[in-house]
């Protein structure tokens, strides 16, 4: 009989919660409704009570580490059993099964340091453990594959066969296992012996939980997107014409007219064109996305946030402009609600403000594409009927995920944002 | 349909007896054998911790403290360090949260709204800030806020800055939050509000935000019970 801890929801907006103490460790008794752990959020500590007796099996999270709500935390039994084998709380093997699409969101394995292994490898044989702590889904994807999981060399915690190791492996074959090349930590987290060593002048300054969140979720991206990255040259002449030429007008409206909005309405109609663009991948499928909501990437004095343009392709240019400004606005008064964050389908991200050229930006998962903005800026340019000409160029960068995304038509979806914009219509303003 | 809630004022206690008194006052409201409480006092000069890892916002050194007579001491709740004196009300609601009130963030903001009124009854415009918890006024902070909970029955609280003595809090970085600056209802007036009045505003705010139909009671029997419990506990230490 064993019984979950759940990370419990301590209100309506309280999505996460920090794991401060744990008022137990692996193995100690605990009785029902006694305080098992102390966690914080905002300016709340609250006492979490054991949802049952029995014995502290695992504990899934160490002190420090932010954990979204009903995430598995730790594991009751009523014996008490095999994982206690002096595992100190903080680097205990896993217990929390693996859910459908969550690799891209809170990890949920912890890497065992390099040598803990071998705990396990005393008890039960390490093929058996592999079997037995493969989640149901691996499990089940492994025996309609006819896969035998034992044959597989896992990354997971404790050697454990996780989901992508047996993608891997029905991708690659099987002659290639066991490689030494082959092995990839799981987590975003993984050790790093390069690690520096602060002394004692360095400032030392704590991860915001919003530093912490781009740490992973850029590294997460890294490990789950293949990123390449395309650049076009684009003549914004005629679109600084046109943006003079209503700027006013659309003052006289309320709105602000700048180039934003112009490339977010090219960039709409290229995804009407490519929709592969606006998709995601849901493990050997793609998920085409039918609603177009393009997140904007906003620096902000903390950190950086994606508030998100819902519908973009629906929206005039006017609409874009009041959208993009409202966003901004609210992004750097702090005034964004979670709902503006979230279920963006494409991003486009404008370095261009700071003067960058172009960039290569990483991919905001589970989005397949980032557009990157350059700055724009007046160069001579050899024109069609051979003259010189002065032109407000710009560059646009495209990262996709090259799992999804064939060269060709990352560059197709480009050349027909770079069209639109070239030849923008007077009629869209 | 308001629930009832107790409104004692202690005056000024020692931080660690009050803290005593809380935990015990939680306790029993866990169990129901009490109302809800609202616990309005001072404390002498002392310097807070929420967690022992808060140690390092101290720009001073735990010694320097202690020859001034200032004690250091884990408190056990929400937030990094905060320094209370005798020129602050600090606002302890001990309420079990029921029903749609079990959310702590709701908690956070409704201390935050208390902190407000109490500005707008002195003439004085506050403003929360998403993501800094607490009470500003201009980027300065009038009100700290930090709290427990314990199967849904708060302890802790607000601190509402009244007098202008706040060198305190240049021991530290308060809230863990660099460059931030400590203001004070006096600082605002340029005059001196009295203790009474700001705790009269308090618990008119408490009870419109909190919705609690709020009785006062003495003092008295609680202090005598403190002590005797201190003096029990120098007993059997000793």
């Amino acid at each position: 009989m064993t019984t979950d801890v759940i990370m419990p929801q301590m209100g309506e907006s309280v999505t996460e919660g920090t794991i401060t103490v744990w008022y137990k460790k692996v193995g100690d008794w605990v009785e029902k409704d006694e305080p098992l752990l102390l966690i914080t959020t905002d300016k709340v500590d609250a006492d979490v009570p054991s949802p049952a007796s029995g014995y502290l099996n695992n504990i899934a999270f160490p002190e420090g580490d932010t954990v979204d709500i009903d995430t598995v935390i730790a594991r009751l039994g009523s014996e008490e059993n095999g994982s206690s084998t002096a595992t100190p709380t903080g680097s205990t093997a896993i217990i929390a099964e693996e859910r459908e699409g969550e690799s891209t969101t809170a990890p949920p394995s912890i890497p065992v340091p390099s040598g803990q292994s071998s705990a396990f490898e005393a008890g039960a044989g390490v093929e058996q453990l592999r079997r037995t702590r493969s989640s149901p889904l691996v499990r089940k994807m492994a025996a309609a594959e006819g896969v035998d999981i034992a044959e597989l060399t896992g990354t997971g915690v404790s050697g454990r066969v996780t989901k992508s190791d047996l993608q891997d492996y029905l991708k690659q074959g099987p002659p290639r296992k066991a490689a030494p090349t082959q092995e990839r930590a799981p987590s975003p987290v993984r050790e790093n012996r390069y690690a520096y060593q602060p002394i004692a002048s360095d400032r030392l300054e704590p991860f915001t939980p919003m530093r912490a969140q781009i740490a992973d979720h850029m590294v997460i991206s890294r490990e789950t997107s293949v990123h390449v990255t395309t650049v076009f040259e684009v003549d914004m002449t005629r679109v600084s014409k046109l943006r003079a030429k209503h700027k006013s007008a659309y003052e006289a409206k309320g709105a602000k007219l700048s180039f934003m909005p112009f490339i977010l309405s090219a960039v709409t109609k290229a995804i009407r064109a490519y929709p592969v663009l606006n998709s995601a991948l849901v493990d050997r499928s793609i998920a085409y996305r039918q609603d177009v909501n393009i997140g904007m990437a906003v620096a902000v004095d903390w950190g950086l946030l994606v508030p998100v343009i819902r519908h973009a392709d629906e929206k005039s240019l006017i609409g874009l402009s009041r959208s993009v400004q409202d966003l901004a606005e609210r992004a750097r008064d702090r005034k964004l609600t979670a709902d503006d964050l979230q279920g963006g389908t494409f991003t486009v991200t404008n370095p261009g403000v700071f003067g960058s050229l172009f960039g290569t930006p990483i991919i905001n998962q589970p989005q397949v594409a980032i557009l990157c903005v350059g700055t724009i800026t007046k160069r001579p340019v050899v024109t069609d009927d051979d003259a010189i000409a002065i032109r407000h160029m710009m560059y646009l960068s495209l990262s996709f995920d090259h799992r999804v995304i064939d060269g060709a038509t990352g560059d197709r979806f480009m050349k027909t944002v770079k069209d639109g914009l070239e030849n923008f219509s007077e009629g869209l303003i | 349909m308001n629930l009832p809630a107790t409104v004692i004022r202690l005056g000024q206690v020692e931080y660690a007896s009050a803290l005593r008194l809380q935990r015990r006052l939680m306790a029993a409201r866990q169990s129901d054998s009490i109302d809800d409480h609202l616990l309005l006092l001072s404390h002498p000069e002392v310097v807070t911790l929420g967690r022992p890892s808060s140690r390092r916002y101290l720009k001073v050194s735990e010694e320097t403290l202690k020859r001034r007579g200032v004690d250091v001491v884990e408190a056990g709740r929400g937030g990094e360090i905060t320094f209370h004196g005798p020129g602050q009300i600090v606002v302890y609601p001990i309420l079990k949260l029921q029903g749609p009130e079990r959310d702590l963030h709701q908690h956070l903001r409704r201390l935050e709204q208390l902190g407000l009124e109490v500005c707008r009854c002195f003439g004085i415009k506050g403003k929360t800030i998403p993501s800094k918890t607490g009470v500003w006024v201009g980027d300065a902070k009038i009100a700290a806020i930090g709290v427990r909970a314990s199967s849904w029955v708060t302890y802790h609280g607000i601190a509402i800055n009244r007098t202008k003595n706040l060198e305190g809090f240049d021991w530290m970085v308060p809230c863990g939050l660099d460059g931030t600056r400590a203001t004070s209802l006096e600082s605002l007036l340029g005059r001196q509000p009295a203790s009474e009045d700001v705790e009269n505003a308090v618990i008119e705010a408490f009870s419109s935000i909190f919705a609690r139909t709020v009785s006062e009671k003495p003092a008295a029997p609680l202090l005598r019970e403190l002590q005797e419990s201190s003096a029990k506990e120098e007993l059997s230490n000793a």
